[in-house]
């Protein structure tokens, strides 16, 4: 019995399915046609997507100071949605390496849309930091190559520089990792694929890939490597990003916490951000045998514990900054003065979206209801926005004296690229779930007769068929 | 090259062609190759396939980044252009290097994985443009295929192979 798996264990994978059946579920998205409900989506996104890129042609053309950013406030929207943006990519890596690495086999129905989710991310990631040099036609100079300076060389004690280095190492082999799982996938559609360009095409995705029994063994080798790579990789990149924050002498910034709060928070919001998409793409997909309750309410588990560890280190912050008697503390981003000053309303939202609303997991039907797991996952994502912003606004909008104390007002160039760059990553995503095999197909089968419905009742009835 | 004869065997089940192969092994017959829709465990031990060394390949490869981004801060930060930034000791590698940690850790992420991603594409032969070779499409989906060469006595091998559970049995010219 290799296949056993305590009866106990609730089946990964609903109804009377044969390898032949996860064929044909998989590639149904890809071979049929889009219908209206998708072409709206995508148009939509479209739309969203070009107003952006207006913004972004408008700030390289005139300058950043279309922004709402001041002498005071030189970080705000940009730097938020970076943050926010690279904190949801965090989802994919972890679902599929760290998971990996504990074996765990409910993340092969999610670990391939919870990756390209994370590579699309960390993509509107990128934009923020190029876009904000505000000269991005010199972006280069980011990168350590000899140049017309007089070898000038990039600074390696700059956490700015070790943030290119850590998200292009991320970007890079997260689309690696990816990209090597999808090529049995593809090599699967590119075989049942009727139409000649469509032949093509999938031919030329899967790299030819043919399935042989070293391969195979070298791909089980490559993934399990691959995984112990990414996981200190995906904890390195925020860990770093806080660094931007956490090595400066900003008040309220410069907080040794900063680390495993970023890495928590990343994932926090990299789930909820899975659980708004799949909870949208089971249902289009017509996939809910595979992205099944039990699927979501696992995200739901991790969700409370990191939300519980990001709640934990508010606290922390909340009650160092009281502590410390400094009245500097006393405006930083958690502290009464954030609570009850002008901010007051983000500070709120931050509160009520991050730490109340996802406690409503502890309670098992809610955690078990698609739609509450939808509502929920966005308060998280609106919630995880407000944190970054709160940082950033609420802690350079008081400075250390008071005559340079300003507010940020956003102009309509920071909404629009930040709205755009929501469409551009749906628009990446929507053409992803037309084009891609979404789920892992050829490793689901693996889990078939392990943790698939129909085996495990037979299992339990005490057939152990030659052919099942 | 001369044109030779094999059997391409066909199975529906994964645990049938694991017992299978090692019934083929046991009477002594060579199997040339055999395709799969998902990696199937045990299948590699019951081919006699030796253990991959790509892991060990990677351990290389990240030691190599390592290395090369000792070598990169070195040159850069302390040889051809120290300044002083922060009052960070910019005259020894040694002292400035908690600095450059983010930058080496990085950097050995990035040689062991892409290089050894590199070394498998080179090794299984995987490609852009490159054309499958999985003889029969059904074998990603949900067939197994067992390939066999043989010269000559056709009934004993596939009586053999009918034995092992095969669905399908066909004798094809290779090349």
């Amino acid at each position: 019995m290799s296949h056993y798996e305590a009866p106990i264990r609730e089946p990964l994978v609903i109804g009377e399915k044969s390898y032949h059946d996860i064929t044909e579920d998989i590639a149904r998205p890809i071979e049929g046609k889009a219908n209206k409900n998708w072409y709206m989506a995508f148009y939509i996104a479209l739309a969203a997507m070009l107003w952006g890129f207006g913004c972004i042609f408008y700030t390289v053309g005139i300058g950043i100071g279309v922004w709402g950013l001041n002498k005071n406030i030189g970080w705000a929207w940009d730097i938020t949605n970076f943050v926010w943006w690279v904190g949801i990519g965090h989802a994919g890596t972890l679902i599929s390496a760290v998971l990996l690495l504990f074996r765990q086999k409910w993340r092969m129905a999610i670990n391939r849309s919870a990756e390209a989710m994370t590579i699309f991310a960390v993509f509107q990631a990128g934009l923020f930091p190029i876009i904000h040099m505000g000269r991005p036609w010199n972006g280069y100079w980011v990168l350590p190559i000899p140049n017309q300076f007089g070898s000038l060389w990039v600074n390696f004690n700059s956490p700015l520089l070790w943030d290119v280095f850590a998200i292009s190492t991320y970007l890079s082999v997260s689309l690696v990792f990816w990209w090597t799982g999808l090529l049995p996938d593809f090599a699967m559609i590119r075989d049942r694929a009727t139409k000649p360009f469509q032949k093509k095409i999938y031919s030329l995705l899967s790299f030819g890939w043919s399935g042989r029994a070293k391969d195979w063994q070298r791909f089980e080798e490559v993934s399990l490597v691959l995984a112990g790579l990414a996981t200190p990789l995906v904890l390195s990149v925020h860990t770093i990003v806080s660094m931007d924050f956490a090595t400066s002498i900003n008040p309220g910034w410069h907080s040794t916490i900063f680390p495993p709060y970023f890495v928590a928070g990343a994932i926090f919001s990299g789930f909820a951000m899975v659980q708004t998409l799949l909870g949208i793409m089971r249902k289009v997909t017509h996939l809910e045998d595979y992205i099944t309750r039990l699927h979501i309410e696992y995200m739901n588990m991790v969700i409370i514990l990191t939300g519980g560890i990001v709640a934990v280190a508010y606290a922390t912050e909340f009650f160092i900054a009281w502590y410390t008697g400094s009245p500097y503390e006393n405006y930083t981003y958690m502290s009464v003065g954030a609570a009850t000053g002008p901010y007051g309303w983000a500070f709120w939202s931050l509160i009520l979206f991050n730490i109340l609303i996802p406690q409503l997991l502890w309670i098992k039907k809610i955690r078990r209801s698609f739609i509450w797991s939808f509502i929920i996952s966005i308060a998280i994502n609106i919630g995880m926005w407000f944190e970054r912003f709160d940082i950033i606004a609420i802690v350079l909008s008081k400075g250390h004296l008071p005559s340079t104390w300003w507010r940020f007002e956003p102009t309509f160039v920071d909404v629009g690229i930040f709205i755009g760059t929501i469409g551009f990553f749906f628009v990446l995503f929507l053409l992803y779930a037309r084009t891609f095999p979404v789920i892992a197909q050829a490793e689901v089968k693996t889990i078939m007769k392990s943790s698939g419905e129909h085996y495990k009742k037979l299992r339990e009835q005490g057939i152990h068929g030659e052919n099942h | 090259m001369k044109s030779s004869k094999v059997i391409h065997a066909f199975y529906k089940d994964d645990e049938v062609l694991v017992k299978a192969v090692k019934k083929v092994r046991a009477a002594n017959h060579h199997i040339e190759e055999v395709f799969t829709p998902f990696p199937v465990h045990g299948l590699d031990k019951a081919l006699g396939l030796a253990p991959t060394r790509i892991a060990i390949a990677s351990f290389l490869y990240g030691l190599t980044g390592l290395a090369f981004a000792i070598w990169m801060t070195n040159y850069m930060m302390i040889q051809d252009w120290p300044q002083n930034i922060g009052g960070k000791p910019s005259f020894s590698w040694f002292e400035n290097m908690p600095a450059f940690v983010p930058i080496m850790f990085e950097l050995t992420v990035f040689f062991a994985a892409h290089l050894m991603v590199i070394t498998f594409y080179m090794r299984s032969r995987i490609w852009p443009f490159k054309k499958a070779e999985n003889p029969d499409p059904r074998t990603t989906d949900d067939h197994f295929l067992m390939e066999i060469p043989f010269d000559g006595n056709e009934t004993e091998i596939t009586s053999l192979l009918e034995d092992t559970g095969a669905v399908e049995i066909n004798i094809v010219e290779k090349h």
